[in-house]
């Protein structure tokens, strides 16, 4: 499976555009870094990627074919701030359970204390809940995982902690993953291969 | 003489639960800690292990459910509240986290200086955007017009121009280029140089052991350990924490290993040491008796096993 | 470990711990019984005090006439009672159907471009006319009585909690947690009934109740200048126009205590609204 972003572009209102003509491809079972100055739209293509947003030009092809527009989306994001990321007048169970089942072994990888299940979203720190943001997002349909600045605000160890599992569930299942970051010496442990924003960007 | 001294400080916060009880959790507790003028410690450790709360009680703006109980002294006085509300802003200078702590109405420029500020303190403003890298034309925005990093800037220059003589910064780079953050941390050594005190809260060790003297390490509320910035070194060897190791091990520039389990909510510790459940060395003793600080190889640790 | 050893934080004048959700459920069960108390009453006062008694015209108020007696010797206590109930009726009519307006209105901004231009310019040419003014023609156009008040006062009312509704469903559409679920693969009507309506009730239920001292205070104020409920009800409106002519005549208690209660009322309406806001709040409600 192969995603493919072709010929984007995308603009805030009459604002310069952000990214034109950009071109990304994305093998399943690959991890890639996606390394740039901020506030130059990153975030931006990770969103489209996703289908939180709609290119102004150019598509986004899954295996060739157009991403759904309703189900369950196979491209998932998981954001920086995990605070945002969950309705705060739902237990933590419930969030969890949002896009199906979380596979039993990706909660045991993530640490994820069954105690906490009965939680509200406001007592547990952030590094706690974007556990729960990633293993939501890790669904079993989903393809490939977009992971804009994911561990940024997270110490040092929930942050290894986090992404070997995700590594490791990505390796099982034969998931693409997409990894932006800052952080140089994050990337090298991470990816096959890195992208740099502005060899990509006219 | 110390500037700052944080003596068994322990913060709760009453919550309710369902109905009508009330229960107090505690956030922080037997937390100790020092600096002298001249110095940076920088305190890292877990998320939610109350490294911010920390900076809040010291300026005295927890919010009103939050009880604190301990020590805390300035300049070798003991503060209260009203000492606090002199102090702050004047004395001691709080680089808070996010741009929401700015007044969205007001331009920028305006709002890092002083009120009633004169001419040479307009200059100084200026000269310090210059440095900072922000542009003339960033004076005459609004908070809600600046990007992370400009914003971040911003803020640093807040604290920086009122002179204090102890700067809390709250997490102050992430965002931030890598070499903007660099050059940020390189201010606040100089400024430390000048004989400011400086506590420096960040996830970033890497960047933050360039510039500080010490290191607090902070795990589920207190801190586990105060060593020497030079500690930090190969496989964490000279550290006396099993926690400092882990997450200095844990970093993806050495080993990028995890260790297993999660840090304990705040009110369900446990009944021994807080890292027992998750500690490879732990004995019988461990989650018995909570150990205390104690003074080991110029600094200090809370396990009864290191040496 | 107490806060308070022997002055070691000094500001901590021991913080005696104050149960405030303890006072707040207080204050809300305390004026929720006034409010049925005097709800309930307009029913059960005795309808032969409300007649005319010639032999007891014009008494100060007193321990027999609580509230005095009017001009006609009719008992001023059991008037304001009725007339109370009366009020809250008429305001719970008006502002129920204005927030059934409200809600269907404020939803339907969410569902388009288009409609949400719509909705917007209706609100604000509501809210462009001053609410007596609107109310008055309204009234006059139903024809006055209990029925004319009602459409008059849900009709007018309605636009300022539209407009919070609206907002908020605008924001909730934009919150990362409700873009998520749809990328989960959720329906708009999941996430409506599921993210959206739990988060909506309490606001509304709120609103709703901060509508009613506004309802009660226009209907008072439409019937005093004689468009509102007819003459032969004792509304609160009525009353006090009534008694507008004996205040020179020194008969103060016959605007006095109607007035008082009606304040009252709508003070407690005041209190107990924004008391729930502070519960519905998961933000601020667990502190």
């Amino acid at each position: 499976m192969r995603l493919e972003a072709k010929k984007l572009g995308y603009r805030y209102a009459n604002d310069a555009w952000l990214f034109r003509k950009f071109d990304l491809s994305l093998q399943q079972g690959e991890t890639v870094g996606l390394v740039g100055p901020s506030g130059r739209g990153k975030t931006t293509l990770a969103r489209i990627l996703a289908g939180y947003d709609t290119p102004l030009e150019g598509t986004v092809m899954l295996d060739g074919q157009p991403l759904p527009k309703r189900g369950y989306h196979p491209v998932q994001l998981v954001f920086q701030h995990p605070e945002e990321a969950v309705n705060p007048r739902w237990r933590i169970g419930r969030i969890l359970n949002e896009g199906g089942q979380p596979d039993p072994f990706l909660l045991q990888e993530l640490g994820i204390d069954q105690g906490w299940l009965e939680r509200w979203p406001g007592e547990l720190s952030g590094g706690e809940l974007q556990r729960f943001c990633v293993a939501r997002a890790l669904g079993p349909q989903t393809r490939f995982l977009i992971a804009d600045e994911m561990t940024t605000m997270l110490d040092a160890v929930s942050q290894a902690q986090v992404w070997h599992s995700v590594l490791a569930i990505a390796k099982q299942r034969n998931l693409g993953l997409l990894v932006i970051s800052h952080e140089p010496s994050l990337i090298r442990r991470l990816c096959d291969r890195v992208i740099e924003w502005e060899s990509l960007v006219h | 003489m110390c500037k700052l001294e944080v003596e068994n400080l322990s913060v709760s916060f009453s919550h309710y639960d369902r109905g009508l009880r009330q229960q107090m959790v505690e956030v922080i507790h037997g937390l100790s800690l020092s600096i002298k003028a001249g110095q940076i410690v920088a305190v890292v450790g877990s998320s939610g292990s109350g490294k911010s709360l920390l900076a809040h009680a010291i300026m005295g703006i927890l919010p009103g459910n939050a009880v604190m109980a301990g020590r805390i002294c300035y300049g070798g006085e003991t503060l209260n509240a009203q000492r606090q509300a002199t102090l702050r802003g004047k004395e001691m200078a709080l680089v808070p986290q996010s741009v929401n702590y700015l007044d969205p109405l007001m331009r920028v420029g305006q709002q890092v200086r002083i009120p009633g500020a004169d001419q040479v303190q307009a200059a100084q403003q200026r000269n310090l955007f210059e440095r900072y890298g922000l542009e003339p034309g960033v004076e005459q925005l609004y908070p809600f017009q600046l990007s992370g990093g400009m914003a971040r800037r911003v803020l640093l220059s807040t604290a920086t121009l009122s002179g204090a003589s102890l700067i809390i910064a709250d997490e102050p780079t992430p965002g931030l280029h890598h070499e903007a953050a660099r050059e940020t941390l390189l201010h606040f050594r100089e400024l430390a140089d000048e004989g400011r005190s400086i506590l420096l809260i960040t996830h970033d060790i890497e960047s933050a052991l360039t510039v500080a003297d010490k290191v607090a390490v902070f795990y589920a509320g207190t801190t586990v350990e105060i060593a020497a910035a030079e500690d930090f070194a190969g496989h964490g060897e000279r550290l006396r924490h099993p926690y400092s190791r882990a997450l200095w091990n844990a970093l993806p520039q050495n080993q990028f290993q995890p260790i297993p389990g999660a840090q304990p909510l705040p009110g369900q510790l446990p009944d021994g040491c807080v890292f027992a459940p998750r500690c490879p060395a732990a004995s019988a003793e461990c989650s018995e008796i909570k150990p205390d600080m104690r003074k080991l190889r110029g600094g200090m640790v809370r396990c009864i096993h290191a040496s | 470990m107490s806060a308070h050893q022997a002055g070691q934080w000094p500001s901590a004048a021991p913080r005696p711990q104050i149960n405030r959700r303890r006072r707040t459920l207080t204050v809300i069960v305390c004026t929720a019984a006034f409010i049925i108390a005097a709800w309930l009453g307009g029913y059960l006062v005795n309808l032969e005090k409300l007649a005319t008694n010639l032999q007891s015209r014009n008494h100060a108020p007193s321990l027999q006439y609580l509230f005095g007696t009017d001009w006609l010797g009719r008992d001023m206590f059991t008037r304001t009672v009725k007339g109370l109930g009366l009020s809250i009726q008429v305001g719970l009519l008006a502002s129920v159907s204005s927030g059934v307006i409200a809600v269907m209105l404020g939803l339907l901004a969410s569902m388009g471009k288009i409609a949400d231009r719509i909705v917007s310019w209706l609100i604000d040419a509501f809210l462009s006319v001053p609410h007596l003014v609107s109310l008055i023609l309204l009234a006059f156009v139903m024809g006055g009585g209990m029925k004319g008040v009602v459409i008059g006062i849900a009709l007018t009312h309605w636009p300022s909690l539209a407009r919070i509704i609206r907002a908020e469903v605008m924001q909730l559409k934009s919150a990362k947690y409700v873009q998520i679920s749809r990328r989960m693969g959720r329906s708009s009507w999941w996430i409506a009934t599921r993210h959206m309506v739990p988060h909506l009730l309490p606001q509304l239920f709120v609103g709703v109740l901060l509508m009613f001292p506004h309802a009660i205070l226009h209907e008072a104020a439409i019937s005093f200048i004689g468009l509102g409920l007819s003459p032969h009800q004792p509304a609160i409106g009525i009353i006090l126009s009534e008694s507008m002519r004996y205040l020179s005549m020194g008969m103060w208690w016959l605007a006095f205590f109607p007035g008082l209660c009606l304040l009252l009322v709508v003070r407690s309406f005041d209190v107990l609204g924004e008391r729930l806001r502070g519960l519905v709040d998961p933000r601020r409600s667990r502190e």
